[in-house]
């Protein structure tokens, strides 16, 4: 292993340098070209051997991307944003087609207004779109995500794609210092794709095709199946991968001193961070703060988080993102898990950090405070509200 | 040798499908595939083809084939001859298929790309002439003065009122290494465009035969540098 001082982006082009994807189409977009740009970079020196392919908009990069995994190999691309809404119509059929590709998003707000920082909107507005979603918290996160993704994605009881989210800029763009696994390392790792859901000229195949109302349901229902089996999969490669590299990871969701919370701060991303060190704080005083961190949205940890905050007196779901005329949809999916598994916890959603608006160590103490008075189930950090 | 209707392959490729008696787009496709062979690789976006090929369980294509979404046949090509050329294959051809609505309208900057990028594949636009699967809804390759249904010949519409994008000038001016137009209503013509298409290092040694009369179907074809340097030598 090298170690080596990293941006979020640049680390997780480093990990798709060990994943070795056979073809790379490439489109550029705040924050995430540089992820393309150090690609082509490798591509040029030869320390990566991928097909990479300037394709005219994201739309195309996921469709390019789909027809090499048709093909039956390896590909990768990247987006954030703007580029991924463009895409969206790819990302159904992507996860349709059960073609097992990963792509990093930047996360990004959306236009309008026009807004190049970080907030969670894009990747949340489409997690119905059949792709496997994880949230990393640091650049080394970022890296093993990279490999871990497609060793997830490719199993052939999961063949679903997978998005790997990266806050914009604050991930993205900081540098820390990041472990790179060595490529004999990641070989033993993952192991080259194959699979049988792809053309082939000695046994030809008709695919992508339509299915009426009689057989779509039951391709869908299927879908949905592979979906649940990554919660396996991501367990048998997170141990898989500690045994080869020496991290460990913690499944769908991180905990950090939760075990005797009675507050619990529920977020997903780099924000994660200052969460924990806010708790440490607060816990000098004698109040029992804690955080879970959501690493996959889908699937779902609907049990997980559940299991976590039964003990705990209240929670908040801290998020980048609002589903307008309702709440965050974050807070949505826990209140779901809450009330399917019967669990009597008071839940608040407190939104912030849209279009990159910073949120500070005194927001989250002030989280901790009001989900200890009460507040309003829904809040808005940082907006006064008139009563 | 020149493909006639004596020596052209009795295998079909395309068969069993839903098409309406008598449909051009049909008869292209079919045909097309009987010159390209069974490891052509045909690529189809929404659209009629599509429509009446690829109903699950019935499925009418005996060679590989693939929908792609409406707008992304080219970049689905590309991916495809990518992902192909990485497998070690050589002896496969990725072919699109795609109506005037695919090529002109939603699909064209699509197209523009794969030209640009001179992708080893080739691209065949049906052209009839309007949004047909949907029931004949204008397109960018509608002739003038044509009533569909949504240019009605009234008195306020008065049909469409504009002429078809010049589609093969348009491809012409990417500097693309072959394109050409034809008609099934002229089969051997067609069938022998398609034969030039299959067979690259053709394309430059009759290169200045091909010009073209009825616009039914538009051929294309890209080719990547090194295909392009060993057809020179030839």
């Amino acid at each position: 292993m090298a170690k080596k001082f990293l941006s979020g982006d640049e680390a997780f082009a480093e990990g798709i340098r060990l994943v070795r994807p056979e073809v790379i189409s490439a489109y550029p977009i705040t924050p995430q070209t540089i992820v393309v740009e150090r690609l082509s970079e490798m591509v040029e020196d030869k320390s990566l051997d991928s097909e990479f392919i300037h394709v005219e908009s994201e739309h195309s990069a996921l469709s390019c991307a789909m027809g090499a995994s048709a093909a039956g190999v390896r590909a990768f691309t990247a987006t954030s944003s703007q580029g991924l809404l463009y895409m969206a119509e790819c990302l159904y059929y992507a996860s349709g087609g059960r073609f097992p590709i990963v792509m990093m998003n930047a996360n990004r707000s959306t236009a309008l207004p026009w807004n190049i920082y970080g907030d969670q909107r894009d990747s949340l507005s489409q997690l119905d779109s059949g792709w496997i979603q994880a949230y990393a918290e640091n650049a080394q996160e970022s890296l093993d995500l990279a490999l871990m993704s497609y060793y997830i994605a490719e199993k052939r009881e999961v063949s679903t794609p997978f998005m790997v989210n990266l806050d914009g800029f604050i991930l993205t763009h900081t540098y820390e210092e990041v472990d790179i696994p060595t490529q004999d390392q990641a070989d033993i790792f993952l192991p080259k794709y194959e699979t049988d859901n792809k053309l082939d000229l000695d046994n030809p195949k008709n695919m992508a095709f339509s299915a009426g109302p009689e057989h779509n349901y039951i391709f869908k229902y299927k879908e949905h199946i592979g979906m649940k089996n990554a919660v396996s999969v991501i367990g048998e490669a997170e141990k898989k991968f500690s045994e080869i590299f020496g991290r460990k990871y913690s499944g769908l969701i991180d905990t950090y001193k939760t075990e005797d919370a009675d507050y619990i701060i529920i977020t997903l991303g780099s924000i994660a961070g200052l969460c924990r060190e806010t708790a440490d704080k607060l816990r000098k005083n004698g109040n029992r703060a804690g955080v879970l961190r959501i690493r996959y949205m889908r699937p779902f940890p609907a049990k997980e988080i559940t299991e976590i905050v039964k003990n705990a007196k209240s929670v908040a779901v801290l998020e980048k993102d609002i589903s307008f005329g309702n709440e965050g949809t974050v807070f949505t999916n826990v209140n779901s898990a809450l009330h399917t598994e019967k669990i009597n916890v008071p839940s608040y959603n407190f939104i912030g950090g849209l279009g990159g608006r910073n949120i500070s160590a005194s927001d989250i103490e002030h989280i901790y405070s009001a989900m200890e008075k009460g507040t309003e189930k829904v809040n808005f950090i940082g907006i006064e509200v008139e009563e | 040798m020149a493909v006639t209707a004596k020596n052209l392959c009795k295998d079909e490729f395309f068969y069993g499908h839903k098409a309406c008696a008598g449909c051009g787009g049909s008869l292209a496709v079919r045909n097309a595939l009987k010159v390209l062979g069974k490891n052509a690789v045909a690529v189809l976006p929404a659209g009629c083809m599509s429509a009446v090929g690829f109903n699950f369980p019935q499925l009418c294509f005996a060679n590989n084939a693939i929908i792609s979404t409406f707008a992304g046949t080219s970049s689905m090509l590309t991916g495809i001859e990518a992902g192909f050329r990485r497998r070690g294959i050589t002896d496969f051809t990725a072919v699109g298929f795609a109506g005037d609505g695919g090529t002109a309208d939603i699909g064209i900057q699509a197209l523009s790309g794969a030209i640009d990028r001179n992708d080893n594949i080739i691209y065949i636009c049906y052209d009839n002439e309007a949004y047909m699967n949907t029931g004949i809804q204008k397109s960018g390759l509608t002739p003038f003065g044509a009533k569909t249904t949504t240019t009605p010949a009234g008195e306020n519409i008065r049909g469409n009122i504009r002429p078809k994008k010049n589609m093969f000038e348009i491809v012409a001016a990417h500097d693309i290494s072959y394109a050409a137009t034809a008609t099934v209503g002229y089969m051997t013509d067609f069938l022998n465009k398609i034969e030039m298409l299959h067979i690259p290092e053709k394309i430059f040694m009759r290169l200045h035969l091909l010009l073209l009369f009825l616009m039914m179907v538009l051929l294309m074809r890209t080719l990547s540098l090194k295909m392009r340097k060993t057809a020179s030598k030839r």
